[in-house]
């Protein structure tokens, strides 16, 4: 993949000015006919999930008070993991989005929502509604694209750190909570700074995320295996507990990565966004965004966030909804001949790790490395890990120029 | 010593906030209450909120809602009204309403509702709404109550503005199923009642009246638009013979009390029920809760607010019930009633603000609103 402006067969050449604006307009009127609609059956749904969840998380906590019993562990465990993932997504993501802010119910409302998370709601809205909504998929703006530390484009120039970014990512997966954390503070940028340089805004910042992370720890590590010890399940209400936070961040890492990584989804280039109409922005979502096909309980276990598409084209939208205006979505991408990503969890899960793995190493190496010439693209691999930045330059170069030649002969 | 002679009662209060903070470390980032209030919502030490326990019709399109409040209402005072906040077609609406009992043996409350055109939130609690649903409601409230030094009374009621004088009335003369019951308290009352309706048949409460005049507990002098004409205050002398010994209660629009107040030189007690609104002068932009929008000079603030989706509170939506007050932290607003001007000028901002009523305030150029004031 490349930026969409470097490609050859642009996907959206075919498109002049006055299609994206009628674009537009199409995609607003679909908007605005789930805002005519809104009302007490939404409102009903989303309090409905917010009761069925915190009683499931209630219930599971509570047996797992007796969670020397294996039987009492793992359903206690399963049902607070399954209860850790809706707080996250279909509650919590969705809330902090504003989408249920037109109840005027203070207790259901972006401003006052705090989420199960490590990262403060106020500072992930931050990150992830201004910044991620905003500059989807813009190389070198939207920090979810690869949160600064992955290589997740071939114009990235690929350096030996990247080989273990395969790794990295599964660490990032396991402790997700973190890294949303970490990213939300823009912590690799800041710690860059010398400590008395920093702003007193991100110390601020740090210090309530420091509090939040205590908060969040001292309750799962702490008070409920505390209480759990009249039973003698200390040691295995933590680690129920440490367990359903590993699944709920391996879930919502893997739900996130689907949204935006896998092949076919396309990525912008900085400067095309500059004087972006609402046309043109839409667009962009469009292209950006990638869901996941599947049954009623995948699309509430994903926070609806299977319906990635619509979400970044609505995200205000309340999300009960997106299911209904997909057909709607897709007709006018079939209109506009734009390309609908949609594939099944297990597939879009595997081509977000197939393109890490492939841009873990050097452009064109996995696609050229065959059987035959392993032992010899090892040794060019071993050449550019161990050389200087110039070693790697004169690879990539002689790689281009006989890849030119190939071309010219055929 | 003394110390150790005071700890008990200190004990339990730190015990408890120590359980209490221990219950919200096991629930962060929620607290215990939000569990609490899935499975006993009107519990003490919680919000205040009410189960509806009938909807009574009153006439067509009017009707008495009975209510079950929380264990922390604090009671009230027959005249007083109360905020209560429904949810009509999912969206939280806030309306005052006077309450139409005064205490009751059953700890009920009731509020009798007309549904006006157009009217979102009373025409779902006449025509929608239904026994069980939870509503959300704030302490009573209101000076419109009884000068329990007056003897010689004169209610003027316009209108559904008969709803705090009934509630007055059912206090000092509460009708059972075998009639009124004098008590005491009332024996040395003299009261008349002017009740002004557009026709018999809309007329709401008018039973009640009939009854308590048959009775003999009040004269009841009914006017009906269609039957009588408008009524025109000069008139009130011939209606009510004896009216400077009279100490007068009106509930009523705006243009009547406006004209009781120049008319009448005998004490006088008014409730305004809807707002009457001058013309619209020059908008601006409101930002309030970290957004900034348009907003015309015709629009109160409240409404602009709501609409962008900020969290705002709210009441009566007429400027009556002051449970919408915010301060005006920079700009200027005109008040929809009369046009008047207010500006938040350099001092009060430092101290927080004016104080405005964003249902009854429009933009009078850029304007910046502060959040509600702790309690």
């Amino acid at each position: 993949m490349t930026t969409i402006q470097k490609k050859s067969d642009n996907p959206i050449a075919h498109l002049s000015a006055e299609d994206i604006e009628t674009l537009g307009r199409e995609l607003d009127a679909i908007r605005q006919g789930v805002l005519d609609t809104r009302g007490a059956d939404d409102a009903a749904y989303i309090r409905t999930v917010i009761k069925a969840q915190r009683g499931l998380e209630a219930g599971s906590r509570a047996l797992l008070l007796f969670s020397i019993f294996p039987p009492a562990w793992l359903a206690g465990t399963t049902g607070l993991s399954i209860a850790k993932i809706l707080e996250n997504m279909e509650i919590g993501h969705n809330i902090m989005h504003g989408q249920w802010d037109w109840m005027r119910d203070p207790k259901i409302h972006s401003t006052t929502w705090e989420w199960d998370n490590a990262s403060p709601s106020d500072q992930w809205k931050h990150g992830h509604n201004e910044l991620h909504h905003t500059y989807t998929n813009v190389v070198g703006k939207d920090n979810d694209l690869g949160y600064g530390i992955m290589r997740v484009d071939e114009d990235q120039r690929w350096q030996p750190f990247y080989l273990a970014q395969p790794l990295w990512n599964f660490i990032n997966a396991c402790f997700f909570e973190y890294g949303i954390a970490a990213y939300d503070l823009e912590l690799g940028k800041n710690l860059a700074i010398p400590k008395e340089k920093r702003s007193e805004d991100f110390k601020a910042r740090l210090a309530q995320t420091g509090r939040k992370i205590r908060q969040q720890a001292t309750k799962d590590y702490l008070i409920h295996p505390a209480l759990s010890i009249p039973t003698g399940s200390f040691v295995p209400t933590l680690a129920a507990n440490f367990t359903a936070n590993v699944v709920r961040n391996l879930w919502t890492h893997s739900v996130i990565m689907c949204g935006h990584f896998p092949e076919g989804v396309e990525t912008f280039e900085k400067a095309s966004i500059e004087g972006e109409t609402r046309g043109e922005w839409y667009l962009r979502q469009m292209l950006g965004s990638a869901n996941i096909s599947g049954g009623p309980l995948l699309h509430l276990m994903t926070g609806n966030l299977s319906f990635q598409i619509e979400h970044h084209l609505f995200p205000d939208l309340p999300s009960n909804r997106y299911a209904e205006i997909a057909p709607q979505v897709q007709a006018l991408f079939d209109k506009y001949q734009l390309t609908y990503i949609s594939a099944p969890l297990p597939k879009q899960v595997y081509s977000a790790w197939h393109k890490i793995v492939r841009l873990s190493l050097p452009n064109g190496f996995v696609e050229e490395t065959k059987a035959s010439n392993l032992p010899s693209q090892l040794v060019k691999l071993y050449k550019m890990t161990t050389g200087g930045k110039k070693v790697r330059r004169a690879i990539e170069l002689n790689d281009q120029r006989k890849k030119r030649e190939q071309t010219l002969a055929a | 010593m003394t110390d150790t002679l005071l700890r008990p009662a200190a004990r339990n209060a730190s015990l408890r906030s120590r359980l209490g903070r221990l219950a919200e470390a096991a629930t962060t980032p929620l607290l215990p209450a939000d569990y609490l209030d899935l499975v006993a919502p009107l519990r003490s030490g919680t919000d205040l909120r009410a189960r509806i326990v009938a909807v009574q019709p009153e006439t067509k399109d009017a009707a008495t809602i009975v209510l079950k409040p929380g264990v922390d209402w604090a009671g009230h005072v027959p005249g007083q009204y109360v905020r209560i906040g429904i949810d009509v077609d999912g969206v939280r609406e806030w309306r005052a309403y006077s309450l139409t009992h005064g205490p009751r043996a059953d700890g009920l409350i009731s509020i009798t509702v007309k549904a006006v055109p157009d009217g979102k939130v009373s025409n779902h609690l006449v025509h929608v709404a239904r026994p069980g649903t939870l509503v959300h409601l704030e302490q009573a409230t209101g000076d419109f109550v009884l000068d329990p030094s007056a003897t010689k009374l004169l209610f003027v009621t316009a209108g559904s503005g008969v709803t705090p004088v009934i509630g007055m009335l059912r206090n000092l003369f509460p009708v059972t199923d075998s009639g009124v019951v004098d008590l005491p308290r009332s024996a040395h009352l003299d009261i008349v009642v002017v009740h002004i309706a557009p026709t018999e048949p809309d007329s709401i409460f008018l039973d009640n009246l009939r009854e308590l005049a048959t009775h003999g507990a009040i004269t009841l002098v009914p006017r009906y638009d269609d039957q009588h004409g408008i009524l025109d205050v000069n008139d009130l002398g011939t209606l009510v013979p004896d009216l400077a010994e009279r100490t007068t209660y009106a509930c009523g629009p705006g243009g009547l009390l406006d004209a009781l107040t120049a008319y009448l030189t005998t004490p006088l007690f008014t409730e305004q029920f809807r707002a009457a609104w001058v013309e619209a002068g020059d908008g601006g932009t409101l930002t309030v809760g970290g957004i900034t929008v348009d907003a015309d000079g015709s629009t109160p603030l409240l409404d602009v607010a709501e609409a962008a989706g900020a969290l705002m509170p709210s009441g009566c939506r007429m400027g009556v019930c002051f449970g919408c007050v915010l301060p005006l932290k920079e700009g200027a607003v005109r008040d929809l009633r009369n046009g008047t001007i207010t500006t938040a000028d350099p001092i009060s901002s430092a101290n927080g603000g004016v104080p405005i009523q964003t249902c009854i305030s429009a933009a009078a150029g850029p304007c910046t609103l502060g959040e509600k004031a702790a309690r």
